[in-house]
């Protein structure tokens, strides 16, 4: 049985009846195929009505959903042929990036991903998706190789955040970061992220420095996740709800604050429900872009993603405290 | 009145002679004013968290702010740190008027950002512009513990990219002093993408060939671990400043791993190869006049200093 969600509950009920009546016409020879019908619009406008609304805290439980999927079940279908190159050459291969070279739409590319697991033991295996610095250093080595044979990069932003313990800290997870966003703030070929799940933090940043950054429709990428935000601001993890809605980090929040490029769309109610059509959309929409960008010259990707980068932020020009609400 | 909190801070410098003197152990009077009124707490006396020690709070701003007895770095102002830094009368301010905006509507935002502003006196969490040590021209910026720890919104972003920016333009070393509890959370994914942009320019400036020196201070975590303040050429720390990319808490609750004593210390960091040196606050002008003078234009191999 799916994961399923408060939310989808109504769904699940209406759809269960119909199946009743449908078993209970079959075993009877009653004919309900009426009945039936209007039940099957009334689904069809219920999901309408439920997942064309999501909430931002509905959303996060879809972008973690258990069988959501991850960078593994893309790969063959968003390439003819992926090679996994390992290891950072420094300390170890972190399981929870994976990274190599494919063939998008006949292009070399090179790939780098985070991948959570499915189940617990692959989610041990990986970290829960959570990438340590051999990982981070793992990602610089594999797209400095794409600088080096000229080869476009894609990126797969997937993790609730960088790895958090004292190993993570000995070995200077915040300088394998930072080493990140400043490799790819100048490589002279395409970058394209796109942000698959969870976009948490600066260890989702790490891999999302780019010319393009795509977001599947019920990702949501985040400076912060919405339990911890909800815990410093009040004291309370329960308001994971509450946190999501303030900090505008769903796709279409991030289209609006000029950090995303484009939206891309998942089928109804989650890429899970469809991984193929989801798998197709995705790779419709990177390569537009990625043919789009191709035609640009090296020097132009590269000031092109510079100014990207610059102009987001918002503040403005005076000292002036002008603010609408004041102290008392 | 909030005028009055925002006029346009006169700092007060040191005679550079004076501080040249490294082997000085004996605080000076001239150096009573480093600390601005505001930061000094109503007593005369002060007590060190560290060593426990109660210090007259006048000897304590003579030393810059360090226990004379065991050298505990207490947190200071950026005009306090850059008072203690550069050459008097040195210090040009940079984008000063770059101010906040609640892009998110984020609760509460507006309220923390006025309670900071009143409480600190300055507008935003650094401090940006030029100055001199010792002659040596170069671009620094220094975070303001004071405002919301130092955090990085838009505004801290942005200022510390024009400062970079401009210091390729004026062929100019970069200095960036951090303390900084991490990326803003109130500004959202604006916050966590000035990261990239800090990052980017200073890309920009080591292609240019110019000199970063990265000192941290106490605390220094998150996303400006994660960006700016790991990218030095030379990473220099105060001793004992806790450095890290998780903080402790958080480590805990969420690893329920126990750190052991003395982890996320500079000296940690530096046993781990993440850091250069580790330098005394009081010893931090000559350190860095020193350094800088290695960099200084015409001053490559077999050139005369």
């Amino acid at each position: 049985m799916a994961q399923l969600f408060e939310f989808e509950k109504p769904i699940a009920e209406l759809e269960h009846r119909i199946s009743e009546l449908q078993k209970f016409s079959a075993d009877k020879g009653i004919d309900l195929s009426q009945e039936v019908d209007t039940l099957e619009k009334k689904v069809l406008l219920l999901k309408k009505e439920i997942y064309g609304n999501l909430e931002p805290w509905q959303k996060v439980q879809i972008a973690r959903h258990s069988e959501r999927p991850n960078f593994y079940d893309y790969a063959p279908l968003l390439f003819e042929d992926f090679i996994e190159l390992k290891g950072d050459r420094l300390f170890a291969d972190d399981h929870s990036i994976a990274g190599g070279i494919a063939l998008f739409h006949g292009v070399p590319v090179t790939v780098v991903a985070q991948v959570k697991g499915k189940d617990t033991k692959e989610n041990i295996k990986r970290n829960f998706g959570m990438p340590h610095p051999e990982g981070y250093r793992k990602a610089i080595r594999l797209m400095d190789q794409a600088e080096k044979f000229g080869r476009p990069i894609l990126t797969f932003i997937d993790t609730p955040g960088a790895a958090c313990d004292l190993g993570a800290e000995e070995r200077g997870q915040g300088e394998a970061i930072a080493r990140c966003l400043l490799a790819m703030s100048g490589y002279h070929v395409p970058v394209i992220s796109t942000v698959i799940g969870e976009g948490g933090s600066g260890g989702a940043l790490a891999l999302g420095v780019c010319n393009v950054l795509l977001m599947l429709e019920n990702s949501f990428y985040s400076v912060i996740a919405p339990e911890s935000c909800a815990s410093i601001l009040w004291k309370d993890t329960t308001k994971a709800k509450e946190a999501a809605a303030a900090l505008k980090f769903t796709a279409k929040d991030l289209l609006r604050l000029g950090v995303a490029d484009e939206l891309v769309r998942e089928p109804q109610g989650g890429a899970h429900n469809n991984l193929h059509q989801t798998a197709d959309e995705l790779s419709e929409v990177i390569s537009k872009y990625l043919v789009r960008l191709r035609s640009e010259s090296p020097e132009v990707l590269r000031e092109t993603r510079y100014q990207k980068l610059r102009k987001i932020g918002m503040f403005r020009e005076s000292a002036e405290i002008n603010l609408t609400k004041k102290l008392d | 009145m909030f005028k009055d909190i925002f006029r346009k801070t006169k700092y007060v410098t040191i005679n550079s002679n004076q501080k040249q003197n490294r082997s000085s152990e004996v605080p000076r009077q001239e150096e009573a004013a480093i600390v601005s009124k505001k930061e000094l707490p109503d007593g005369l006396w002060v007590k060190c968290p560290k060593c426990g020690e109660v210090l007259f709070n006048k000897n304590l701003d003579e030393n810059g702010r360090v226990c004379t007895t065991c050298e505990h770095h207490f947190r200071i102002s950026a005009q306090g740190r850059l008072a203690l830094l550069v050459d008097e009368n040195s210090f040009e301010e940079w984008d000063s008027e770059l101010n906040t905006m609640d892009s998110l509507e984020f609760p509460g935002y507006e309220e923390k950002l006025l309670e900071a502003q009143q409480k600190s006196g300055v507008l935003e969490g650094v401090v940006t512009g030029r100055a001199r040590i010792e002659g040596i021209p170069f671009v620094v910026a220094i975070n303001e513990a004071g405002f919301m720890m130092g955090s990085m919104g838009s505004v801290v972003g942005e200022k510390i990219a024009r400062a970079i920016e401009r210091a390729i333009e004026l062929r100019l070393p970069v200095v960036i002093f951090s303390t900084s509890g991490g990326a803003r959370m109130q500004e959202g994914i604006l916050s966590l993408y000035q990261m990239a942009k800090t990052s980017a320019a200073l890309g920009k400036l080591a292609e240019n060939h110019l000199l970063y020196i990265s000192v941290l201070t106490d605390p220094t975590f998150g996303g400006v671990t994660a960006s700016y303040a790991s990218l030095g050429d030379i990473i220099i720390s105060e001793p004992n400043a806790l450095i890290g990319f998780t903080g402790p808490r958080i480590i805990k609750q969420t690893m329920r791993q126990e750190l052991p004593t003395g982890a996320q210390t500079a000296e940690f960091n530096q046993e781990h190869g993440l850091i250069d040196l580790i330098v005394a606050r009081t010893q931090m002008r000559p350190e860095l006049a020193r350094l800088l003078r290695y960099h200084q234009e015409g001053a490559e191999y077999g050139s005369t200093i």
